[in-house]
Parts: structure tokens; C-alpha cells; sequence
């Protein structure tokens, strides 16, 4: 059959494009690896050119890709899956690269144009280093390719394709008309969760930190392969570096993007999702400690190769464990859709061809075990220094550090794989009942150690340190960071009891750890380095991560619930009175406030005026008028509900956020107004002169006068009225509270009249100004509903000192570039440029963009 | 010095410690304290009949909302309780309190995992996941979707 108004060409072109760019990935991964084993200048050299140009034309070839999808979502052509599955008419413009990274093949996509960037760039600096370091990232490129290949050998299919036609992937009675096209109205559009600026810049961002964890792994296997042990760890370091710190803003972007947009209360959950970023973080910054212990030392060369290829191998690992569904039940943003089932046994899995899981298992295991593999085979060559270190040096100290950010990745990935262990061996261990104080407690106790280790080993030399100059010259930051401690005990003490006394005196500790190291850090920037900040990366970058920490502890440790019905003096049953807190044990979080009557959340009296809705169809946005009791500071805040098709619903926060905390709030539940009965009973009519008085129920009303406003922003509905009368009413309960009723009519035209009613919640009062009588009486309209009528629960919080976490990792980002820079031999002048832009970027996300 | 021998020497092997005993200790520190987190803390996936048996211990349940049993949740009354009762796939039956706020999508999800502890006549849940047919953009819902186009088209 002929289908009519489809546009096949754009889905031929792009599916040719990412043929092509398999096809030259794997010509590429073979000229580069023959060039990488050949010893013959000239050989060598043309196998290089060829392997250059495949590469060349691979990553043009995914760009092409790439264009071709933008270009069918941007001009919605449905007959594409794609299109169908992620655009929708509606869809602003801007969430268009949204829509493209929401399906899995445009993430794919999106790391392989990663990897292109990085390896066209390396093609250029890594001179002696170029072909067995393209040969990793090729192949890695070519297994990317098959993830969105989408062909069929045999009965076996190999990826997905992103240029499928909906008309074969689904099937429904319109695809047998040849005018189905006119059926398919709309898409079904971008996830509502997912709308939302940060949307648009995260995954860029953590998608480069993810490709960038490959050329330190194609390093370190250009190392073995050279048989030039030791080379490599220079032109590595500057790579790491970068990666480090790319990785690292873009954990931390996910991390505000949830506090900003997601109801979990907070920037991080250990969630699955979340953790399996951190840990080959963890991995790389360990992996950069051991380099630089190299380069100054020619110690721990080894657990540099090591840590090296476990980043990218655990990058690897990450990507199976969020994208085939393995997780299962386990993780609460799982935003991005997961292969095809939900649970099932590993190995029963694998074989069931379930072929995109196969795909990312082969290109797990095609990097890890060759890898290690090589690692072991070549252990003893590796050069090692066989007397050991002093432990009063800095290298020793280091190590140590390294060492325990390599145990804590290992604890955090051993934690968050119960659901791949449970599958394997068929066991049922379930997560824990608090789930983040499990990592909690023994994040804590590393943190401490991590504080001592960075606040004195930045003060020891390599090699050999004179133990006198290290106590004097640490004297100082001791004092300092002990007084900082004390008037943070003093003034602000941290009201954590939840977890007991212990886990609040650990908190303490590492408290005073993470300062102490802020501070030695800081203040060595002055002292040792003399200020000059362009050679200060190591000590602004520690100083930077230590305040970030301090930043967390304080802001989680302290973090206030203000809508605990508690604190409102209702109580209510459940959960025991904790003896340390005289507090419900079960903190009872949500609040009800009913439409228009104030309630108090800590320092603030809270009113929820009324609603309005978004721009998207379904949202709503709740205006919740704040005001301090304290210091009138008053302020509107107006977290919002969206309401999905099939009544599914999503929350969004909104923050006030001040320069010492933020006020967090966002709603909890909310009556879906459809779902109510229709309030089917009629006003009653009281004819009413000026200054007359008319009963109700709870109290008396009173007409004060009529107005005629048409300016009246109520009145004014698109059209401004001839004539919009407005009558004023007072309302006197019987409590005596007053309220005031303010209903219009208006005419429109000379045969168009139009009631804008009032309505009093407090009183379930629906006030009307039904018209005037031949008594030139007013008659008002009365109507008492039985039962309450407009209210909206919601959670608040404050987070104090939030703004530290913020800056914290600005000033770690930057020390981490200035320290890529420097190893990296820029000028003064890149050095500079990179540095105010990198700074001015990261700031602007985290500490304006929101706000 | 004058210690007896057989503590003469350990204590002579502790000044010669290296780095890599350091090291070990180390590592060894951080196993033991990883694996009591571990042992202390992992709860278990239980049916709502052997949880029954377990009274006051921390599960997982996977079940299902009963549709015909009252869902009770007011929030003007108390945002904080909500109970309704859970059947899962064995037959097992029990009512569930839970102290928060009504899940927004409770009626429609296909599926609840629930942490909490078993009590004598309920199930005192701390904390509810959803599993909802549309969350994900499966073929099936994808598939209904379009269905649903076309016999409205009709």
C-alpha cells in the first residue's frame, strides 16, 4: 500500500548516516590498531591517515545523525517513532534537544557526538599517543553505533533505531488506511518531569563528563600496549583533570535540578541513578591522586593504571544498570525509558534476546575484562619503587586518600547492585528501611577522614617532610577551624536527633573536619603558595569541595520541617514521642491549608490566596502568601501541580531562596477539582438596599454600596465591559471575624450580561450579584456549601546554609580547572580565558539561573 | 625496655608498619564497618502472609491496592494518614496505615512496594513506590494510545 504524506527521506538519510558511521568506526578501530602494532614508519603512518579520515567521517556521520532527528522532531513528522514518542505540538521550541535525549538512542547519540569531539581533538594533540588511544575511543564509538543501529540479521536484532516508522513499530487499526497520517493529531510529547530548563543543559554536560572518563582509560591502555609504562601519566593528567571537573558540575547539576524540580525534598537521594555517577567520580578523583603521586614521586603507577580503566569500566556499569531496567523497582527517577521489561532474572534476560540488553552487556564486558585482563597480564612490568614510603610524606598520605575514595565507590556500588545480586542468585534483599541513612552513616565517618587527610597532607612535602616546619606552619588553621567550630556549637548548634545521639556526634566530627580542611586549604592558598592563585588549583580545589561538604552537613543536619502539624498545636496519633526531641517520632510533614484561612509554618503565617493556571495545559500553580512573623518579610510562593492525562500528577517545588536559606515548599496533595460532584445547589435571592443586613448561616452580611469599576481586573475578561457594577459586601461571622465580598456583573454589550460571583472559603460563602429588581433593590445571591471547598496540602521545609553547597562546588570546579590548565601548559592567556568562563558558567547555573 | 617477649615482639612490628600494613588495616577497618552496615541494615521483600509472622520487623511488601475496599484519606480531617488495604499476588490481605500524604496516582498504580512494619491488625507503612502503567513509554501504552486515536476518529 501507498501511504500518503510521508516523508521517507529524512529516516533514509539518517539511517545511511549511522551505517556509514558504523562502518567507519569500525574501519577506524582496525587502521588505528594496526598502526598502534606496526613499527614501520611508513606502514605506521598510513594506517594512521586511514584511520584519521574513517574517524573524520564517523563523527560527521553522527552529526548528520543527529541533524536528521532534530530535523524530525522540530517539524514533527509522526510517521517517525521518535517523533511520535518524544515531540508533541504544543512543545516549546526550546525543549526540542529535550526531546532528542529523553529516548535512549538520542543519549547514545549524544555520548557518541561526545566521544567524536574528544577524539577529533586528540587526533590533533596526542601526537606519539594517537593510535592505540583512537583505537579505544573507536571501538567504543562502534559499539555506540550498534546501540542505534536497528537492524535485523536473521531473526536477531541489533539496537534501535531511531528512524523507525510508528506504522511498523505499533500496530492499530488506522495503519491500515493509506491516509493514516490525518489521524495522528498530536505526539505524545516530552515527559511533563522533564520540562525544564536544566533539561536542556544536564545530560550535555554529564554526558561529556561520561565520554571524557575514556581517554584516560585509552591512555593507560596506550601505556601497556607501547609497552611505555610510565609515559602516559602526562598527557593523561590534564584529561583527567578536565573530566574531573566536567563530571563533577554535571553530578552536581542533577543534584539541584531535583531540588529544584522534584518532590523528594532535597538535592540528593542515593538513589541508583544518582549513585552510579558519583562512584567513577570517586574512581577518577582517586585515579588523579595517584598520577600526581607519580609524576612527583614514580610511586603508586600501578593503581594509577588501575583506577584509570575502573572509571570507565564503572561509567560502563553505570549505563547497565540504569538502562536495562535491572534496577527495577528501586529507583525514583528512572526518568528515561528503560529497555523493555521491568523485572527479570539477568541470565534469563540476556538469552531471551532481549537485544538492547545484550548489546550494553557486550560493550560492558568488550571494555572490562581485556582491560583487566591486560592489567594483570602486565602487573610485574609495571614499574614500581620497592622501598616503600615515609609516612610523614605527602605522597604516603595521598595514597591513603585515594585508597578510601576507592573503598567508599566500592561500598557505594556494592549497596546500590542488590537488585543485579538479588536477579543473579535469586535472592529478595530489599533496601533498607531508611535507605539514605544507610549511606549516611558510613558517608559521615569517610568524610572525616577525608577532612584530616586533605586539611594536613596539603601541608607535608613530597618525599620528606620536616616535621617541625609541618606542626608550625599547621598551628595556625588548627586555631582558626577550632574557633569556627566552637561558635558554630555556640550559635548553631545542629538539631539532628532523628538517628540518635552517635550519628549526631559523628555529624559534629565530620563538621569540624570538613571546616578544619577548608580552612588549612584556604589559608595555605595565602601562606605557602603565596597567593598566587593560578598555581593554587590543588588547595582551591579542596577548599572548595571541603566547603561544599560543610555546605551539606549543615543544610541536611539542620534542615527545618515548618508544616509538622505538630508545630501547629494539632495533635495527632501515630508514631511515639521521641524522649531526646519531645517530638513525634514519625514526623508528621504535611500540612492542609484551607483556602484563604492563614496558617502558621514556623516563622511564617501561610495563606493559599488561590490558584492559576500554567501555561501547559493541566498546570496549576498554588499561590501560597508567606509572611514572616518576625520581620514582615513577605513573599509569594507558587509551587504547582501538573495534571497529566489519565489523572496522573507531578509536583514541583518552588524555593525562595535567601543568601542563609532557602524556604522550600511544594504540594503534596491536591483534590483533582473533575473529581468532585458538581455543587448543584442554587443561590438564594435576597434583595438588598445600602446598609442593609442579610443573614447566613454563620453570621450577617452587609451591602456598603455599589460600584461601577469596569476597570476591574476581574471584570475585565479579554474584553473590557460597558459596565461593571461591583458590589461591596462585609461579612461579620459570628466569631466576629470580618471578611469582604466583592461579586460584579457586568454588561458586555446591550444583550450579553455576565456574573463574576465572589467567594468567601473561610465561610463556604458563594456570594452573587444576581441584579436589580423593580425596587431598584440589589439582589444578592447567597449559596452555602456543606462542605469545604477549596483547600491544598503541602510540605515546607527550610534548608539553611544551602548556598554553601553551591559555592563550594564552584570553587572546587575552578581549582580543578586552574590544576587542567596548568599540567596542561596553557598560556597565561587560555589559562585565564578558560578560567573566568568556566567559573562565570558554573556560578550562573547554580547560584543565579534559579533564583 | 623490658617487656616480656611475647610482647616485645608484635610491639617491634608495630614500629616497623609499612605502608603496606597501613594499608591493610585500613582496608580491613573499612570492611568491617561496610559489612555491619550491611548485615544491620537490609531488610527483606516478604509476602504479606509471612510478614504477618514477622510482627514489628522491617519488610518490603509488593501488592496491590483493593479496589474494593474503602480507601480512607481526608486531608482536612488529617493529611497525615491515609489507609486503605493491599492484596498481593498469593492472596494475602492485610490494611495499611500510612502517616503522609495520599500518593497522587495510589488508585491507578499496577503495582505498590511498601516499606513498613507488620502490626497486629494493620500494615504501618513508611514510605510507598508506585508502579503506574504510563510512567514508562512502553509499546503497550503507546500501542492503547493509538488505538484509542483511531476509534475516536471513527
Amino acid at each position: 500500500m501507498k501511504f500518503e504524506g510521508e516523508h521517507l527521506l529524512p529516516g533514509q538519510i539518517g539511517q545511511f548516516f549511522v551505517i556509514l558511521s558504523l562502518m567507519a568506526a569500525f574501519v577506524a578501530t582496525i587502521s588505528y590498531f594496526n598502526a598502534a602494532r606496526n613499527n614501520i614508519f611508513l606502514e605506521k603512518n598510513n594506517w594512521i591517515k586511514t584511520g584519521r579520515v574513517a574517524f573524520y567521517i564517523q563523527t560527521f556521520s553522527v552529526f548528520a545523525v543527529f541533524a536528521t532527528i532534530m530535523y524530525i522532531c522540530a517539524n514533527h513528522l509522526f510517521e517517525y517513532m521518535y517523533a511520535y514518542k518524544h515531540t508533541s505540538l504544543e512543545l516549546e521550541y526550546k525543549y526540542l534537544l529535550a526531546c532528542i535525549w529523553e529516548g535512549q538512542e538520542g543519549s547514545f547519540l549524544l555520548w557518541a557526538i561526545w566521544h567524536g569531539v574528544l577524539g577529533i581533538i586528540l587526533t590533533k594533540k596526542s601526537n606519539e599517543w594517537e593510535a592505540p588511544v583512537m583505537s579505544v575511543i573507536s571501538i567504543a564509538q562502534f559499539f555506540l553505533m550498534l546501540m542505534i543501529l536497528g537492524v535485523y540479521i536473521g531473526n536477531l536484532k541489533i539496537g534501535n533505531s531511531p528512524f523507525t516508522l510508528t506504522r511498523n513499530e505499533i500496530q492499530a487499526p488506522i495503519f491500515s488506511r493509506s491516509n493514516y497520517l490525518t489521524f495522528i493529531k498530536d505526539g505524545v510529547g516530552l515527559n511533563v518531569l522533564l520540562r525544564n530548563y536544566w533539561m536542556v543543559i544536564h545530560p550535555p554536560i554529564l554526558f561529556l563528563g561520561f565520554a571524557a572518563t575514556i581517554v584516560p582509560f585509552a591512555y593507560a591502555y596506550a601505556g601497556i600496549q607501547t609497552k611505555r609504562y610510565a609515559d602516559w601519566i602526562n598527557p593523561a593528567l590534564p584529561w583527567a583533570l578536565m573530566c574531573a571537573a566536567v563530571l563533577g558540575v554535571g553530578i552536581m547539576m542533577g543534584g539541584k535540578w531535583a531540588y529544584e524540580s522534584l518532590n523528594f525534598g532535597g538535592y540528593w537521594a542515593w538513589d541508583p541513578v544518582e549513585n552510579a555517577s558519583l562512584v567513577p567520580w570517586l574512581l577518577l578523583v582517586a585515579g588523579l591522586h595517584t598520577m600526581v603521586i607519580f609524576k612527583a614521586t614514580g610511586h603508586s603507577l600501578r593503581a594509577s593504571y588501575l583506577f584509570a580503566f575502573l572509571t570507565f569500566i564503572f561509567i560502563l556499569y553505570s549505563t547497565f544498570l540504569t538502562r536495562t531496567g535491572i534496577l527495577g523497582d528501586t529507583s525514583v527517577h528512572a526518568f528515561t525509558e528503560t529497555g523493555e521489561g521491568i523485572a527479570f532474572t539477568l541470565f534469563k534476560h540476556l538469552f531471551e534476546f532481549k537485544y538492547m540488553n545484550v548489546l550494553i552487556f557486550l560493550y560492558l564486558t568488550s571494555f572490562t575484562i581485556p582491560s583487566l585482563f591486560l592489567y594483570f597480564k602486565h602487573y610485574r612490568k609495571i614499574p614500581a619503587i620497592q622501598k616503600e614510603e615515609n609516612t610523614n610524606t605527602r605522597e604516603f598520605w595521598m595514597f591513603i586518600g585515594s585508597l578510601v575514595l576507592f573503598l567508599t565507590s566500592i561500598f557505594i556500588i556494592a549497596k546500590t547492585s542488590v537488585p543485579v545480586f538479588n536477579k543473579i542468585f535469586n535472592t529478595k534483599i530489599a533496601p533498607p528501611e531508611d535507605v539514605e541513612f544507610g549511606y549516611n552513616k558510613i558517608v559521615v565517618l569517610i568524610t572525616t577522614i577525608l577532612g584530616l587527610l586533605t586539611a594536613l597532607t596539603q601541608y607535608l612535602k613530597y618525599k620528606n617532610s620536616n616535621t617541625k616546619v609541618f606542626f608550625k606552619s599547621i598551628l595556625l588553621p588548627t586555631i582558626i577551624s577550632v574557633v569556627i567550630f566552637i561558635v558554630l556549637i555556640i550559635f548553631y548548634p545542629f538539631t539532628h536527633y532523628k538517628h540518635g545521639a552517635g550519628f549526631l556526634g559523628a555529624i559534629y566530627v565530620a563538621a569540624f573536619a570538613s571546616i578544619y580542611s577548608a580552612v588549612a586549604n584556604a589559608m595555605y592558598i595565602f601562606s605557602i603558595q603565596k597567593g598566587k592563585i593560578l598555581n593554587a588549583g590543588s588547595p582551591i580545589a579542596h577548599a572548595g569541595f571541603m566547603l561544599m561538604i560543610v555546605g551539606m552537613l549543615i543544610s541536611s543536619a539542620n534542615k527545618e520541617v515548618i508544616s509538622n502539624s505538630s508545630s501547629n498545636g494539632i495533635t495527632l496519633p501515630g508514631g511515639g514521642i521521641d524522649p531526646m526531641t519531645k517530638q513525634a517520632d514519625n514526623p508528621t510533614e504535611n500540612l492542609t491549608l484551607l483556602r484563604q484561612v492563614p496558617a502558621t509554618l514556623g516563622d511564617y503565617r501561610v495563606t493559599f490566596l488561590n490558584d492559576s493556571a500554567g501555561k501547559e495545559n493541566g498546570k496549576k500553580f498554588y499561590h501560597l502568601a508567606f509572611e514572616n512573623k518576625k520581620n514582615k518579610d513577605n513573599f509569594l510562593l507558587k509551587p504547582d501541580v501538573y495534571l497529566m492525562k489519565g489523572g496522573n500528577m507531578s509536583s514541583n517545588p518552588d524555593t525562595k531562596s535567601y543568601l542563609l536559606k532557602d524556604v522550600f515548599t511544594y504540594v503534596s496533595f491536591a483534590v483533582n477539582k473533575k473529581d468532585e460532584p458538581e455543587d448543584t445547589t442554587k443561590f438564594k435571592e435576597i434583595p438588598m438596599s445600602f446598609g442593609d443586613t442579610a443573614f447566613y448561616s454563620n453570621g450577617i452580611m452587609v451591602l456598603d454600596t455599589v460600584i461601577n469599576n469596569p476597570t476591574d481586573a476581574r471584570a475585565n475578561t479579554g474584553i473590557v465591559p460597558q459596565l461593571a457594577l461591583v458590589a461591596k459586601l462585609k461579612i461579620i461571622a459570628k466569631d466576629s471575624m470580618h471578611f469582604y465580598a466583592n461579586p460584579i456583573l457586568t454588561l458586555i454589550d446591550s444583550n450579553t450580561i455576565k456574573h463574576i460571583d465572589d467567594t468567601v472559603y473561610a465561610q463556604n460563602l458563594f456570594v452573587s450579584f444576581l441584579g436589580v429588581d423593580k425596587d431598584k433593590k440589589i439582589l444578592v445571591g447567597i449559596k452555602e456549601a456543606n462542605k469545604l471547598i477549596d483547600y491544598v496540602t503541602v510540605k515546607a521545609y527550610i534548608f539553611p546554609m544551602i548556598n554553601l553547597v553551591w559555592l563550594g562546588l564552584v570553587i572546587m570546579a575552578a581549582g580543578i580547572v586552574i590544576s587542567m590548565l596548568q599540567r596542561g601548559n596553557f598560556t597565561k592567556l587560555q589559562t585565564r580565558i578558560v578560567l573566568i568562563a568556566t567559573v562565570a558558567f558554573v556560578f550562573y547555573m547554580f547560584l543565579l539561573a534559579g533564583a | 625496655m623490658c617487656f616480656p617477649l611475647f610482647i616485645e615482639l608484635p610491639l617491634q612490628k608495630y614500629y616497623e608498619m609499612k605502608r603496606t600494613h597501613i594499608i591493610i588495616l585500613v582496608g580491613i577497618a573499612a570492611l568491617i564497618v561496610g559489612l555491619i552496615s550491611f548485615g544491620s541494615d537490609f531488610s527483606t521483600y516478604e509476602t504479606i502472609v509471612s510478614a504477618q509472622k514477622k510482627i514489628g520487623k522491617s519488610v518490603h511488601i509488593i501488592a496491590k491496592l483493593d479496589k474494593d475496599q474503602p480507601l480512607e484519606y481526608d486531608a482536612i480531617k488529617n493529611p497525615n494518614y491515609l489507609s486503605f488495604y493491599a492484596v498481593d499476588s498469593l492472596g494475602g490481605k492485610t490494611k495499611v496505615v500510612f502517616h503522609n500524604s495520599k500518593p497522587t496516582d495510589l488508585e491507578r498504580s499496577e503495582r505498590l512496594v511498601m516499606k513498613g512494619k507488620m502490626q497486629a491488625d494493620h500494615f504501618e507503612c513508611s514510605d510507598i513506590l508506585l508502579k503506574c502503567p504510563s510512567k514508562y513509554k512502553n509499546k503497550e501504552d503507546l500501542q492503547k494510545k493509538m488505538q484509542e486515536q483511531t476509534t475516536s476518529m471513527r
